[in-house]
């Protein structure tokens, strides 16, 4: 075979694959809108979700924060604005680190057991099964994770927010010696209410994104454990790269 | 009713099927017999729309499976219950959860009406007390058991079964030889299975096919596969590894 022909070839395979990804993101919009509400299955996806992510969450955004004032202080004391340093701490989580942080966090824990799982699903013959059953696989696996990953990654990043700041306030205030008044001031009259509620938009894309991708990739895994892993490694890989990427997008359109 | 038309199926180089046709009239039971890899499992799923074919048609109650819509099949695939040769349970749930699931997707029977019904199917497969253990606790050939019984559970017009009684003990693949007579006789259900166990097909069948490099060689009448005349039927039936069927 030439290189020609396994460039064509390549060629034709890539679009066969995206044609194929739009043909489920139609289904899934589809089932989005459509009963059956499988309210009991999201509230289960919800908990796996936010509950499996509470700790990493925790701990990420705590060190996050302490991470950002230390930085940050070393960089502003040098021409005396270490006040502002709690305005910068609380802009760039909300802004920013929050939601993109949470969103790779909740791709590592949950958007990769959602893969595995869905893959697992695959390999088994349990999605052929449940069709067999006049079950659509779009509408009782990808819709129920995906509501539940909308709702949770904002939530999330609230908490992660709020954990950054707290320690950042701890290593600002108690360790590096800033005022707790014109930290806590600083951040007040610097953040807006809006750069809040566009940091969570941002983590609501991010939500919709990795869990629609880990499911997609589980749904169309190859055979065997091999299959599983393949898939669960994809999921991982792109829905990381297209909450990066889509957050620059994100942020030209929203700030 | 199953019609099955000249059916082709390959999988890249592979031809599995090579014209496939097969009627089953409503309410017999079908048995395929026919050596491991000779296409059994893929001619099945053909029948209820996960594998289509390349070539040929399928009708079943007149109704041609190959060109239906997606909100089609999906109705028309409530009239079949299958059971999968691996048993394809939902390892997240537990035996009795995997009986109740087609009930509660496709009914409004109440909770206990539900489980009510999931412990007499249980029990009709021989089993007890195992209602809360998940599939990775079963043993394989309970596992295949509540798949049957996950199978029956909408009481189904056309059941497809892969390998019912693999699996199972003498005496416990009679009780299941027996089930499917028995409810065959009580609800004239059209059964479509596919056995390596000789014995009970010869049993059981109002008909047997026999699938070979992708094709019927004999269909009949238990009597007529018992006394056909036929060398590959003949050293299937005996069980030989002298004759036309070279296997390694
Ligand atoms: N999805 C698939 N992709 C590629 N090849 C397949 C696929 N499904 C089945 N085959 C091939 O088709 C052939 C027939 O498989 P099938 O599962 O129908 O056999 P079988 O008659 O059910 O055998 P057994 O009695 O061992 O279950 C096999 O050689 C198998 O490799
Ligand atoms: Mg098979």
């Amino acid at each position: 075979m030439g290189p020609i022909t396994r460039f064509g070839r390549w060629i034709f395979l890539q679009v066969e694959h995206m044609g194929r990804l739009f043909v489920v993101l139609l289904a899934t919009l589809y089932w989005f809108l459509r009963p059956p509400y499988r309210i009991h299955e999201t509230f289960l996806q919800m908990e796996y979700v936010g509950v499996g992510s509470f700790f990493v969450i925790s701990l990420t955004g705590i060190f996050t924060g302490m991470v950002l004032a230390l930085q940050t202080f070393h960089a502003f004391v040098s021409f005396n604005a270490e006040s502002l340093v709690g305005a910068t701490l609380a802009l760039s989580l909300t802004r920013e680190l929050g939601p993109v942080l949470s969103g790779l966090m909740v791709t590592a824990r949950a958007g990769s057991a959602m893969a595995a799982k869905l893959g697992t699903m695959r390999v088994t013959e349990q999605i052929d099964a449940l069709q067999t059953m006049a079950v659509d696989p779009i509408e009782y696996l990808f819709v129920p994770r995906i509501t539940a990953a909308l709702i949770m990654v904002p939530v999330l990043t609230v908490y992660f927010n709020f954990l950054g700041i707290v320690g950042g306030y701890f290593v600002g205030v108690n360790y590096l010696g800033i005022a707790p008044g014109p930290f806590i001031n600083s951040i007040v009259n610097l953040t807006d209410y809006q750069d809040l509620t566009n940091g969570l938009i941002k983590s609501g894309f991010f939500g919709l994104i990795l869990s629609f991708i880990s499911c997609y990739k589980g749904y169309t895994a190859g055979e065997g454990a091999e299959g599983v892993g393949q898939a669960t490694m994809q999921a991982v890989v792109l829905s990381s790269v297209l909450i990066l990427t889509g957050d620059y997008f994100l942020t030209d359109w929203l700030f | 009713m199953i019609q099955i038309l000249d059916i082709h199926k390959r999988f890249g180089e592979q031809e599995v099927l090579r014209g496939v046709s097969l009627n089953v009239p409503r309410g017999e039971i079908m048995v395929i017999i026919g050596g491991s890899g000779a296409g059994k499992t893929v001619l099945l799923k053909h029948l209820i729309g996960l594998v289509r074919p390349d070539q040929g048609r399928i009708f079943v109650e007149g109704v041609d499976i190959c060109r239906l819509r997606r909100w089609e099949l999906k109705e028309t695939r409530k009239k079949f219950g299958m059971l999968f040769q691996d048993a394809a349970l939902f390892d997240s749930l537990t035996a009795a959860e995997n009986v109740a699931f087609p009930i509660r997707e496709h009914t409004r029977f109440s909770d206990a009406e539900i489980m009510d019904r999931v412990q007499t199917l249980l029990a009709e497969v021989g089993l007890h007390g195992i209602e809360d253990k998940y599939p990775s606790e079963l043993s394989g050939g309970m596992r295949k058991r509540v798949g049957l019984a996950r199978a029956m559970a909408l009481e189904p017009q056309i059941v497809l079964f892969d390998e019912p009684t693999t699996g199972l003990d003498p005496i416990m693949s009679d009780v299941i030889n027996e089930l499917i007579l028995n409810t065959q006789k009580k609800f004239g259900i059209t059964f479509f299975i596919i056995s390596h166990d000789v014995k009970g097909a010869l049993k059981i069948a109002h008909r047997i096919a026999m699938l070979y490099e992708g094709r019927i060689v004999e269909e009949g009448t238990p009597e007529e596969i018992a006394s056909s005349s036929n060398p590959l039927v003949r050293q299937f039936l005996s069980g030989s590894s002298e004759g036309p069927i070279h296997v390694i």
